[in-house]
């Protein structure tokens, strides 16, 4: 009797399949599953038969039955479809639709607004400073006297433009954290704070240096924080922009306006920490700069360090879309053109 | 700083591998950037002795070297010129891996028969071994190499390259780094013997130092040595200067550098007949003072300068670089040695003046400390007395105005624990410290110590500098991941915030392309800008030193960059093009920072859709500009007059000034046909430009929300005809005046035909409604017939028949 059924349901299906007009699909559906159709006299018959076949017979018999009653609906609304499009009233689907302008953000916009978004839901407020600096907020206030080496690898675009006294000493920030001390000097603690912004330096454009770049800052300033919380916010931020399963490396270095300071890098995605070329070898790739905020730092900005502690960290941006899409040219990222902006 | 292994252990036993080493340096603060592994290849390669040269049978030029391997001895083929009986050799054996001295390809040796005779492997050149490009004759390795060693064992080495961050000077020298291994792998440094006779007559008979300017030179120490014979030095110490990067000149010039290498306290060796009086005066240049300096150059100093000088003249700049007079030369035999500590900003000044980089000006500017004298120039002084003859003065001059007795740091357990958030033992903590050199005593309380920095870490001078140094040497993967704890602050964003937001991805929305654009732009560029050319009134702020000309200026606005980018698109891009910058522009203000307002800028050209089967791809125009401010704005609920404008860079006939609240807050408009000519743009472009600085405090102004009427509408078409010059605005003006009127809205406007010349129709729907009732015809009617009088009477506006 089972397979007496499933026989009927395949044959069932095989002709539905071939019905292509609504007469046709109205004598099937008398013939399996009108009033003397034989699976309605299975059912009605079920009564006949002992109790454990009884079970088993009514309860494939009304699977079917609903099957076959789905199918046969599906069928009616593809013909009443297909007869539409014969009338006229129906569209070709495949052809195009309005071409709308769609356009689209910056790559770099878009990384951003990404960190940005991280970072506020750990609390941290989104500041901005002004490109255009004193050397106080750009160095001085960062323990960066004149003369000091530090300022060497930060290569300076100065402003011919004088302050009150007639000194020449406006520059274009060549880093973000000139925002620190301005945050400090304006927002009593608790901080917490991330500072995206343009930066500049005096570089010759290639593949991997342009003079105009995008960095975020980041500072909190409070009773007890430590470098433990400096590495689970930044571990944090990591695992969210690159990933659950990305290794994280932190490790002693030197800015100063930290002590103690710390590098963080990734693990390399290419090489997974072999080593290879886009990691210069190493199996890492540094990401940021870190560190407890110095001591004279915080209170040149009016913080009592014996009071508050303080991390900092801060983080070159293009070069995360870069690592992200695989892009091998930091000059595309200003370059303006569509053919590079539409693939984001 | 490049530096060798094999060199550092001779400071310190180091039983790690290269990796493990570089990990370790890495981590604790000196990145190591990478390593090269010399003899890492040389499989098959031992040291071999020439115990017999036969000549070859078939051919004049070549021999048949037999050579001694200790366990056998083998003859080969040799066409080398410098082949000696009793020379030691690199020999390579069959299945070596060597670099073929011809071409300079990898090769693996073979068995070969030379001119009919079997040669069964190599004495080897340094082209061969790939330690050199010289392949003049074979390479003759030192007497005291052991036959049959492999030669990897004998002179194989693995340089590090070195990353030393600037507040460790001490880590550009070879001592310093085994002192970081020492303490991070707990070994302790053994410093080579330096203690040597002083068999000549006392110092001080010989020579006086003096110094006149203490704040810029806290120390000098010197010492003499007379009947030096100057030579080539030896070759082992060649080799240190060249693996650290220095070329060798001669013993006594090597040794300073080499010392500098090894301690990282630069030296400086006078020819002692040139010292004139027998003295040295540390003092400043004289304004105007001149000094020809060992490159040969003659140097222009200033009074801010530094100099070393004799009894009459300078005789070098002071830790930037010496004087050609007082140079050493072949014929020098009596040396004054020097050994000083200078202000490092006055050498950062000094060296940045006069264009001078060096390795010693590297070391003073980061601040060595002044304790390195002594040690180095007793090493170095041995050295000479070692490799270049003569006798040392009794005694050295030593000129301390600068001595400062250490200070003692106190650190507590607490201190650690605030700053690293984790507790380290006091044991854990002076175990640290005691490793990098520190003398750590008892306090007065039982969970603080007393620290005094080892003499040589200048950069030690507060407790946070310790709690590094514990944190390093521990390991900062000691330090737990925790977040930080307390109240989130609370938030005020700053509104442009969001705002910059919102009008980014609305002009996605209307299809522009976001671009990111240099500030710094050239004055060329924005002169484009002007159709009738004139000097740019308020001057853009410039950069002093600017790269390039195109660099020079500050961009006053984000139109030209802009531009350009529509041109450079318009070579590749048929269809339309829309792209925006929302950025900052800066305006200078007197004795101040720049205003930095953030301006939005777009630009339309080309089709108003893609080519496609449903047709409307005609060319923007300026209502497509207009029509972007206005669903921005309405948007952001905000009500905009369009005024004339008067933007010189647009067409005049085809132009708004964008007023908001009677403030004018940016334009839309057509380019002027003059600037697209500038910009090779041989189409219409429209733009749009916003002041989103001005334009903010409008959108913070609060709505309130408008009930809507229950009462249905009466929606009636009125078309009217006005002379041509009657504006729009006009029109709706007077129509939204009534009350009951809740929307006018244009959709006709129609002029030639059968109209008047110098006539146009304007057909409008209007649509009334009451919030208190239902509207009859009637009253609507009376409405209508009020606003069409009032057009007549105000506008001259008839109904159109």
């Amino acid at each position: 009797m089972l397979k007496q059924l499933e026989e009927l349901k395949s044959n069932a299906l095989k002709e539905l399949e071939a019905v292509s007009q609504a007469k046709d699909l109205e004598a099937w559906r008398v013939r399996y599953l009108g009033k003397k159709s034989q699976l309605t006299g299975v059912l009605r018959g079920l009564t006949k038969l002992p109790i454990e076949e009884r079970k088993q017979v009514g309860a494939l018999a009304n699977r079917i039955k609903a099957g076959l009653e789905e199918n046969l609906e599906q069928k009616s609304r593809l013909l009443k479809q297909a007869g539409l499009a014969a009338t006229g009233e129906g569209v070709d689907i495949t052809l195009p639709g309005r071409p709308y302008p769609t356009g689209r953000l910056h790559p770099l916009t878009q990384t951003i607004a990404e960190i940005c978004d991280i970072f506020a839901s750990m609390g941290f407020q989104v500041v901005e400073g002004p490109e255009v600096e004193w050397d106080y907020y750009n160095f001085e206030a960062l323990n960066i006297p004149r003369h000091h080496p530090a300022r060497d690898s930060m290569a300076t675009l100065w402003v011919d433009a004088e302050n009150e006294k007639g000194e020449k000493n406006m520059l274009l920030r060549t880093h973000t954290t000139a925002v620190d001390t301005r945050v400090m000097e304006q927002q009593s603690p608790p901080i917490r704070v991330v500072m995206p912004g343009k930066v500049y330096r005096y570089e010759a454009s290639d593949a991997t240096h342009v003079p105009m770049f995008h960095q975020i800052d980041g500072l909190a300033v409070d009773k007890n924080i430590t470098m433990a919380d400096l590495k689970g916010t930044l571990y944090e931020f990591a695992r969210r922009f690159f990933g659950e399963d990305r290794k994280v490396r932190f490790r002693c270095d030197y800015f100063p306006f930290v002590e103690p300071g710390v590098e963080m890098a990734i693990e390399c995605r290419v090489c997974h920490g072999a080593g290879c070329r886009l990691c210069g070898n190493s199996g890492w790739i540094e990401v940021l700069g870190a560190g407890m905020t110095h001591p004279r730092v915080l209170e040149r900005s009016g913080v009592d360090p014996r009071e508050y502690t303080s991390f900092a960290f801060g983080m070159g941006i293009d070069r995360l879309p870069m690592l992200r899409y695989g892009i091998d040219d930091i000059r595309l990222l200003y370059g303006s053109d569509l053919r590079f902006l539409r693939q984001f | 700083m490049k530096v060798s292994l094999k060199w550092l252990e001779q400071y310190v036993d180091i039983d790690l591998s290269p990796a493990e080493l570089a990990d370790k340096l890495t981590m604790a603060g000196t990145e190591v950037k990478g390593w090269q592994a010399i003899g890492g290849d040389w499989e098959n390669i031992v040291v071999g002795q020439i115990v017999a040269i036969n000549p070859h049978p078939n051919a004049d030029r070549l021999t048949l070297p037999a050579v001694d391997l200790g366990t056998e001895q083998l003859t080969v083929v040799c066409g080398a010129p410098n082949l000696k009986v009793g020379i030691k050799v690199a020999f390579a054996r069959v299945g070596a891996n060597l670099i073929d001295g011809h071409s300079g390809k990898a090769i693996k040796l073979e068995t070969a028969k030379i001119r009919g005779v079997s040669s069964s492997g190599m004495v080897c050149s340094e082209k061969e071994l790939g330690i050199s490009d010289s392949h003049q004759g074979i390479m003759v390795l030192a007497a005291e190499a052991k036959v049959g060693t492999p030669l990897a064992d004998f002179m194989g080495d693995v340089i590090f390259d070195l990353d030393v961050t600037p507040n460790r000077p001490d880590c550009l020298s070879v001592v310093g780094i085994a002192r970081e291994v020492a303490a991070l792998t707990g070994q302790k440094v053994h410093l080579p013997d330096a203690g040597c006779d002083e068999k000549g007559a006392p110092i001080e008979q010989q020579i006086a130092v003096e110094i006149t300017a203490p704040d810029l030179c806290p120390r000098y120490s010197a010492s003499l040595i007379t009947g030096v014979k100057i030579a080539p030095s030896p070759r082992w110490l060649q080799q240190r200067l060249l693996a650290g990067g220095m070329r060798p000149i001669s013993n006594v010039v090597d040794i300073t550098n080499f010392v500098m290498l090894e301690y990282g306290e630069p030296l400086h060796a006078f020819d002692y007949k040139q010292i004139r009086g027998k003295k040295i005066i540390v003092r400043r240049a004289e304004e105007g003072e001149a000094l020809v300096t060992l490159d040969g150059t003659k140097r222009l100093l200033s009074h801010d300068m530094l100099v070393i000088a004799d009894a009459e003249r300078a005789v070098a700049v002071a830790g930037v670089m010496g004087g050609a007079d007082s140079e050493m030369t072949g014929g020098t035999t009596d040396i004054v040695l020097e050994a000083a500590s200078f202000n490092p900003a006055s050498i950062y000044q000094t060296g940045y003046d006069l264009g001078l980089p060096s390795e010693a000006r590297m070391r003073f500017e980061r601040g060595i400390s002044p304790e390195l004298t002594i040690p180095a120039l007793r090493r170095a002084t041995r050295l000479i007395i070692d490799l270049a003859g003569g006798k040392a003065a009794k005694g050295i001059v030593d000129v301390y105005p600068g001595k400062r007795e250490p200070e003692p740091i106190l650190l507590s357990k607490s201190e650690l624990k605030r700053l690293l958030g984790v507790e380290f033992s006091l044991e854990q903590i002076r175990g640290a410290l005691i490793s990098l050199g520190c003398d750590c005593q008892a306090a007065k309380w039982a969970s603080e110590i007393r620290v005094i920095a080892p003499p040589w870490r200048s950069d030690i001078s507060l407790a946070e500098d310790l709690v590094e140094e514990v944190a390093r040497v521990i390991g900062y993967d000691r330090i737990p991941v925790t977040m930080p704890g307390g109240a989130v602050p609370q938030q005020n964003p700053a509104p442009i915030l969001g705002f910059k937001e919102e009008v980014r991805r609305d002009l996605a929305g209307y299809g522009f392309y976001e671009v990111v654009t240099y500030s710094l732009t050239g004055l060329d560029l924005l002169e484009k800008l002007l159709p009738e050319a004139h000097p740019l009134e308020p001057e853009p702020l410039r950069v002093l030193r600017p790269m390039t000309a195109e660099q020079e200026y500050l961009r006053p606005n984000l139109r030209a960059n802009l531009l350009v980018a529509l041109e450079a698109n318009r070579r590749h891009e048929e269809g339309g093009i829309r792209l925006f910058e929302l950025g900052r522009v800066y305006h200078r203000r007197p004795n101040d920072l720049p205003d930095e307002p953030e301006m939005l800028c777009a630009l339309l050209a080309g089709p108003r859709f893609d080519q496609s089967w449903h047709g409307g791809n005609g060319p923007v125009d300026f209502f497509d500009a207009k029509g972007v401010v206005e669903g921005l704005l309405s948007r952001l609920g905000i009500e905009a007059d369009f005024k004339q404008g008067s933007d010189e860079s647009l067409n005049p006939a085809q132009q708004a000034a964008v007023v908001v609240g009677g403030k004018r807050v940016g334009v839309v408009g057509e380019l002027h046909r003059k600037v697209t000519d500038a910009f090779d743009l041989a189409e219409k472009v429209y733009l749009l430009e916003i002041n989103l600085a001005g334009l903010l405090p409008f959108t913070l102004e609060h709505k309130l929300f408008q009930p809507i009427s229950r009462f249905p509408a009466v929606v009636r078409d009125i078309a009217l005809v006005v002379d041509a010059g009657v504006t729009h605005r006009q029109v709706t003006d007077i129509i939204s005046g009534f009350p009951l009127v809740r929307r006018v809205a244009l959709f006709d406007l129609y002029t030639g035909g059968k109209l008047t010349a110098g006539k146009k129709s304007l057909a409008y729907r209007i649509t009334f409604q009451s919030p208190s009732q239902t509207l009859t015809d009637e009253a609507a009617n009376k409405v209508q017939q009020k606003i069409i009088d009032k057009l007549a009477k105000e506008l001259g506006a008839t109904l159109r028949g």
